[in-house]
């Protein structure tokens, strides 16, 4: 699919560090894409990059292939880690203002602000001033006013901090069904395990550096390690050379789980035969690596050992 | 982009002018002017009360006509025998009798008697006393030969008219009063402008970054938009409030001081008259309240020929000078100096919200900015008002952070119009520069959290890249 937003070799200094070094991403339209990294590594200064709130120093951006410019503003939604109103504002009055900021009319706006409220359950609170809304009503107008002059990309930094998990079920079934309706998602967290059930594609920013990007599938797939869990009844003994246990605990009442590793060119189907034949097989199924063990590695296998634990 | 700018403005303005707190406080100050007015006229009228006198004159010599009251000093005659008068004058809440005794001797009066309730002042002595010396002098000067047309004709009220030279030899109504008036005035409506304005403007931005809500903002609006769209929209909230406080203050001013006051339903009509240069006949009718006698008539005309005289021909004067002021230069040279002079603050006033977390923080930052502004009107006031001309004025009429209230309070005695222009010119740079920095600063200054921030960080957020 083509690319809503390409970054093209982006370079971004402070005053006493880099924040971005050479960061090249292609971000296909339609997807949920996850930018995940620990805290510092480069996230945010990307996406107020993308936002235009500041400019890369080198490299480009290209939205739909033009280069970012201040008319693609209306086209992008973001909700930043640091969330916030204006305290003293009615509801309706921010929304109306925030999305006539984003270029849309009055007209339409007030429409849309309508409807969000309503699928919300906030209508009533339309003419309250925002202090006095609870803190995950607040986090409902903060999102709608991401959401409202329905861009076609939407960047959410760290998405879910903050919300409590009714309001968090809630923003992601409609982060869904945006998406569904054609929208592109950025999702940025360092929490990966929080959205990685969700991304189609991610990028993994560590030091100011991409350190692996690409559809979340084909990336799980390249740091499979050919491994599978076994539970069953019985004492598990391995002595074969194709196989051998990595991990292995007893349960209660003769019960085990065990990590069994396949040597090259082994099918799974072999080592299941083998096991039928030794003890009572429960579950059997593919050790699949988490987002978190595929950074862990990747850092590791990129970095230098006294740099991996600070940035792990 | 200008319709965000307008956006930002009209909401900083909306958002401003609905608050309760703007409201009560627009419509507190008139009042409270007025109350002041009417606390300033209840004391000025306790100070210059008429006080009334009556005359029994058994002199003979017709003397009580020539009596001349004065706004302060009302003489009308007695009734009744000496006995009654003395008791009718505490009754009717008179301040004092005069009593001129029979065969009363015009070149050597004694006897003249006057009778007051408790202790009698000696300024109300001394004013009666005044009035009978004239009396008898009219009288002395009759008896030589004088007809009452020429002794009509020698009552004179000099009144010192000043005149200033300019250096073309022109002649202007010179009026000190009205000058330094103005320009203290004119000074300070600047200062307080910028003060309120500016420190709202800073709290604006303050609240903005502590509530987090800008990095929304700046994924919409370029920071320069977001500065400019509060300052000017603060600029039209301070505009409207000084324009309602102008308009209620005068209108609570003519509704509230005279029925607070309680003034003399004739007082106004006298001015009226006077003013319109009506002859004094008009405003005797006016003031011929219900006294029995026609000699009433004679000490009332005595006493509003002096208000014609005097009231409208000091008015008329103040009002004269007034013109004669360079009213459109003065006009002009405000609304620059105004608006010139609260860009320039309000962006400083701006960056300083932007480059400080915490409102406590603010104190450092402040004072640079609040120096000139604070020194300029304390000199202005002091030195610029006494030597209008002086290098100091001409030095701080050219610096463009004192040049708002240094030039203004210069402008009603006048300015060469080179100074005048190269002022100006220096204004407008001095506000595009204070601007690019405001600008710079806040840029960087409102998504920086968590930072103590110094003059030496300041420098360096200058030359940060976009």
């Amino acid at each position: 699919m083509k690319p809503i937003l390409e970054a093209i070799d982006v370079r971004k200094a402070y005053a006493n560090h880099v924040a971005l070094d050479g960061v090249s991403l292609s971000i296909p339209e339609g997807s949920i894409f996850g930018l995940l990294g620990p805290n510092g590594a480069g996230k945010t200064s990307l996406i107020r990059i993308i936002t235009q709130i500041t400019g890369a120093d080198e490299g480009e951006i290209r939205f739909r292939g033009e280069r970012l410019n201040p008319s693609h503003i209306a086209q992008i939604g973001y909700l930043p880690e640091e969330r916030g109103l204006y305290k003293k504002m009615k509801v309706g009055e921010q929304l109306l203002y925030l999305a006539q900021l984003r270029g849309l009319s009055r007209a339409d706006a007030t429409q849309r602000i309508k409807q969000w409220l309503t699928r919300f359950e906030i209508k009533e609170w339309a003419s309250k001033n925002v202090e006095d809304l609870s803190k995950g009503m607040q986090q409902k107008v903060q999102f709608i006013a991401t959401v409202l002059h329905q861009p076609s990309l939407i960047i959410l930094d760290e998405p879910f901090s903050g919300f409590d998990p009714i309001n968090a079920n809630l923003i992601k079934d409609e982060i869904l069904e945006l998406r569904n309706q054609g929208a592109t998602i950025i999702f940025s967290t360092h929490r990966m395990e929080s959205v990685e059930e969700m991304c189609d594609n991610i990028a993994l920013i560590n030091r100011s550096r991409k350190v692996l990007d690409g559809p979340i599938g084909v990336i799980r797939d390249q740091f499979k390690t050919n491994t599978y869990e076994v539970e069953g009844k019985g004492k598990l003994i391995v002595v074969h050379p194709d196989f051998e246990v990595v991990e292995q605990k007893e349960r209660e009442n003769g019960h085990f789980y065990a990590r069994v590793q396949l040597h090259a060119g082994v099918r799974p189907n072999d080592l299941l035969r083998y096991l039928i034949g030794a003890v009572e097989v429960e579950a059997f199924r593919e050790k699949i690596p988490s987002i978190n063990e595929i950074f862990i590695r990747r850092v590791r296998e990129t970095m230098p050992e006294t740099l991996l634990e600070e940035a792990v | 982009m200008a319709s965000k700018f307008l956006l930002v403005a009209q909401r900083e303005y909306l958002t401003r002018v609905r608050k309760r707190a703007f409201i009560i406080l627009t419509l507190a100050v008139p009042l409270l002017l007025a109350g002041f007015g009417v606390f300033i006229a209840k004391l000025a009228q306790s100070d210059d009360s008429t006080e009334v006198v009556e005359v029994r004159d058994d002199s003979g010599l017709n003397l009580a006509t020539r009596l001349v009251s004065t706004p302060q000093l009302r003489f009308v005659p007695a009734t009744g025998t000496l006995a009654e008068a003395k008791k009718g004058f505490v009754k009717a809440k008179h301040e004092g009798l005069l009593y001129l005794p029979a065969g009363l001797d015009v070149e050597k009066p004694t006897n003249v008697q006057f009778f007051g309730k408790g202790n009698i002042s000696l300024k109300r002595q001394l004013a009666v006393e005044n009035a009978l010396n004239k009396a008898f002098s009219e009288l002395k000067m009759q008896k030589s030969g004088l007809s009452q047309e020429q002794l009509d004709r020698l009552r004179s009220k000099v009144d010192l008219k000043a005149t200033s030279l300019d250096d073309t030899g022109k002649e202007a109504d010179s009026n000190a009063l009205a000058t330094s008036g103005t320009a203290y005035v004119l000074a300070l409506a600047i200062y307080l402008f910028i003060f309120i304005y500016g420190v709202q403007i800073m709290r604006g931005v303050g609240e903005e970054k502590s509530s987090r809500i800008m990095e929304v903002m700046l994924s919409s609006v370029k920071p320069f938009d977001l500065m400019m769209g509060k300052i000017v929209g603060i600029a039209a909230v301070g505009l409207t409030q000084f324009l309602l406080w102008g308009l209620l203050s005068v209108g609570a001013s003519t509704v509230l001081v005279p029925l607070l006051t309680g003034a003399d339903k004739d007082k106004p009509k006298t001015e009226v008259a006077a003013t319109t240069t009506t002859a004094p006949g008009t405003a005797s009718t006016a003031s011929a309240d219900g006294e029995p006698q026609s000699a009433a008539g004679r000490f009332d005309r005595g006493m509003s020929q002096q208000n014609a005289q005097m009231n409208p021909s000091k008015r008329f004067d103040i009002f004269s000078t007034l013109g004669n002021l360079p009213i459109g230069t003065i006009l002009f040279g405000f609304i620059v100096y105004f608006l010139g002079g609260y860009l320039l603050y309000g962006a400083l006033f701006g960056a300083v919200g932007a480059a400080v977390d915490d409102q406590t923080d603010t104190q450092q930052f402040m004072f640079p900015i609040t120096m000139p502004l604070i020194l300029s009107y304390i000199v202005g006031l002091s030195v610029i008002l006494r030597n209008p001309d002086g290098p100091v004025a001409f030095w701080m009429s050219m610096i463009p952070f004192t040049s708002p209230i240094a030039m203004v309070i210069r402008l009603p005695f006048g300015v060469p119009m080179w100074q005048l222009a190269l002022s100006i010119f220096l204004l407008i740079l001095g506000f595009i520069g204070t601007v690019w920095v405001a600008a710079r600063i806040y840029r960087v200054g409102v998504l920086m959290y968590g930072k103590k921030v110094t003059y030496r960080e300041l420098g360096k957020w200058m030359f940060y890249k976009g």
